[in-house]
């Protein structure tokens, strides 16, 4: 990388580099955090999880892949053909796009916004037409309304986790990821935005509709919801959404929590991989241990209790912020 | 709140555990003694043959997988000509084994019966047929029945006595 130097990051070949490598780190990532997750709640429940496609079963994600492509791509008669294959590929859009503004080191950066942090949001915004667009395309009114269900939620935990990033914008002074990462030189943020934290992994769960917030999927109970009548890849691009979220949470979190690439003795990267990593880790954990959430305590919670919270949180930072000038 | 973190910290734990899975083609599953599995026919201690082809496993059999044909030695003993059980519909109910009077059909602990093609799963009796006495290893049903067989009489047999003429007891 010293090679290189940062003129070559700067210049178009050096950019085109950065996009493609990053692309497939993202997509290459995905199964290996399906392999991962199957096997940590494996872990977790006494068992094995898959071992046998492979060295520890890690070409188990491969024979999946091998699998859901050969699967008859189907597309119901009934169905608003161009939007119904058009939802899939909007949450695996987003979440990629969403990567461009995160700082994976001080050097390798897509697209270093001055707006980092608004484009994240509005990317994960986006993500809601997926969810509402493949409700409505299939034009089934069980997926109508896990649809429905999907975006309500989406809506309500959208709200809070713009405002419970707001202590880190003032503190940091700037949208800009890789200066509020720069700003936590001293101290990371997840010390005197504690509550912010916890409210933006909160809605981090909800918006990549994890346990206990996986209203929209509910395999056991309601029958899927939005993705009731995807088979075959493009069920696999809403798979793919999902732990795209994942990542991209899990690195928002430590690039606005915990100090982004900050770290001794190890190159950034490296941190940054190993700190992005025990954030996802920590996703498995909560499937593996909680169950889900009835739906009015998901609505009534996130717009009763998380909302009002996350508006006291910037009041206070203000307010502390104002006492201590 | 609390009871959430607990609950994480628990399944944490978790991975500290000895795991419960049997890494089952490599590591074999133990199967309690009375497992319904696999069906067998069994030869007496002396070695003959347990079944005398009475039907009573047949029809006892609620998906009719078993099929037989009695037919009699030179002793005038019974046993099957042919016994025959598909195992593509057998349910390992095991009451063919309740229903056997002389212990002769048995069902064992083994479940390793797959094949890749249907036919293979019908057993004739020279795949169903052991040389051992199975599950009841002293007993011998023409031992006890009282029925005269050949190189047998009446009351030969053990607790028995010899057969009583019943005219003698008449004054």
């Amino acid at each position: 990388m010293n090679v290189a130097g940062p003129s070559f990051a700067e210049t178009f070949v050096g950019q085109l580099v950065i996009v493609t490598s990053i692309l497939m780190l993202l997509l290459n990532l995905v199964p290996l955090l399906i392999w991962l997750e199957r096997r940590l709640l494996a872990l977790w429940q006494d068992r094995y999880g898959p071992n046998r496609v492979g060295p520890f079963g890690l070409l188990q994600p491969i024979a999946d892949m091998i699998k859901i492509f050969m699967k008859e791509d189907w597309i119901p008669p009934f169905a608003d053909k161009v939007v119904f294959v058009v939802a899939p590929v909007v949450v695996v859009f987003t979440g990629l796009m969403a990567f461009a503004v995160v700082p994976f080191t001080p050097g390798i950066v897509i697209a270093n916004l001055n707006v980092g942090l608004l484009f994240f949001l509005a990317m994960s915004s986006m993500g809601v037409y997926s969810v509402a667009l493949a409700g409505w395309a299939s034009n089934n009114k069980y997926s109508l309304l896990g649809g429905l269900r999907a975006s309500a939620q989406m809506l309500g935990y959208e709200v809070f986790m713009g405002l419970s990033l707001m202590g880190v914008v003032m503190l940091a002074g700037s949208f800009n990821l890789r200066e509020i990462v720069e700003a936590q030189r001293g101290m990371w943020f997840c010390i005197p935005q504690f509550p912010g934290l916890i409210m933006f992994l909160i809605a981090g769960v909800a918006e990549t509709h994890r346990v206990p917030f996986d209203l929209p999927e509910a395999e056991s109970e309601l029958v899927a919801g939005f993705h009731a009548e995807y088979s075959g890849m493009k069920f696999g691009m809403f798979f793919l959404g999902e732990y795209l979220g994942i990542t991209l949470i899990s690195a928002i979190t430590v690039t606005l929590f915990f100090g982004g690439w900050l770290g001794p003795w190890l190159p950034p990267v490296v941190w940054f991989a190993l700190k992005t990593g025990v954030f996802v880790c920590g996703f498995i954990l909560l499937r593996a241990a909680l169950p889900r959430m009835r739906y009015d305590q998901l609505i009534g919670f996130a717009w009763k209790t998380m909302l009002p919270l996350s508006l006291l949180n910037v009041l206070i930072t203000g307010a502390v912020m104002l006492a201590t000038k | 709140m609390l009871s959430m973190l607990r609950t994480l910290w628990i399944v944490f734990r978790h991975a500290f555990r000895r795991r419960v899975t049997y890494q089952y083609p490599e590591q074999p599953v133990p199967l309690p003694p009375r497992w319904r599995g696999r069906i067998i026919l069994t030869r007496d201690p002396d070695g003959g043959e347990r079944c005398v082809a009475c039907h009573l496993c047949a029809v006892a059999c609620p998906v009719d997988c078993i099929a037989l044909q009695a037919t009699e030695d030179e002793h005038g003993r019974r046993y099957p000509e042919f016994f025959r059980i598909n195992f593509s519909r057998c349910i390992f109910c095991g009451y063919c084994e309740e229903a056997c009077p002389t212990y002769a059909i048995q069902l064992i602990p083994d479940f390793e019966m797959g094949e890749y093609n249907r036919q293979n799963l019908v057993y004739e009796k020279e795949h169903l047929l052991i040389d051992g006495p199975g599950k009841y290893a002293g007993y011998n049903y023409y031992r006890v029945a009282g029925v005269s067989i050949g190189g047998k009489g009446k009351g030969e047999a053990e607790n028995e006595a010899p057969p009583v003429d019943v005219r003698s007891l008449q004054l």
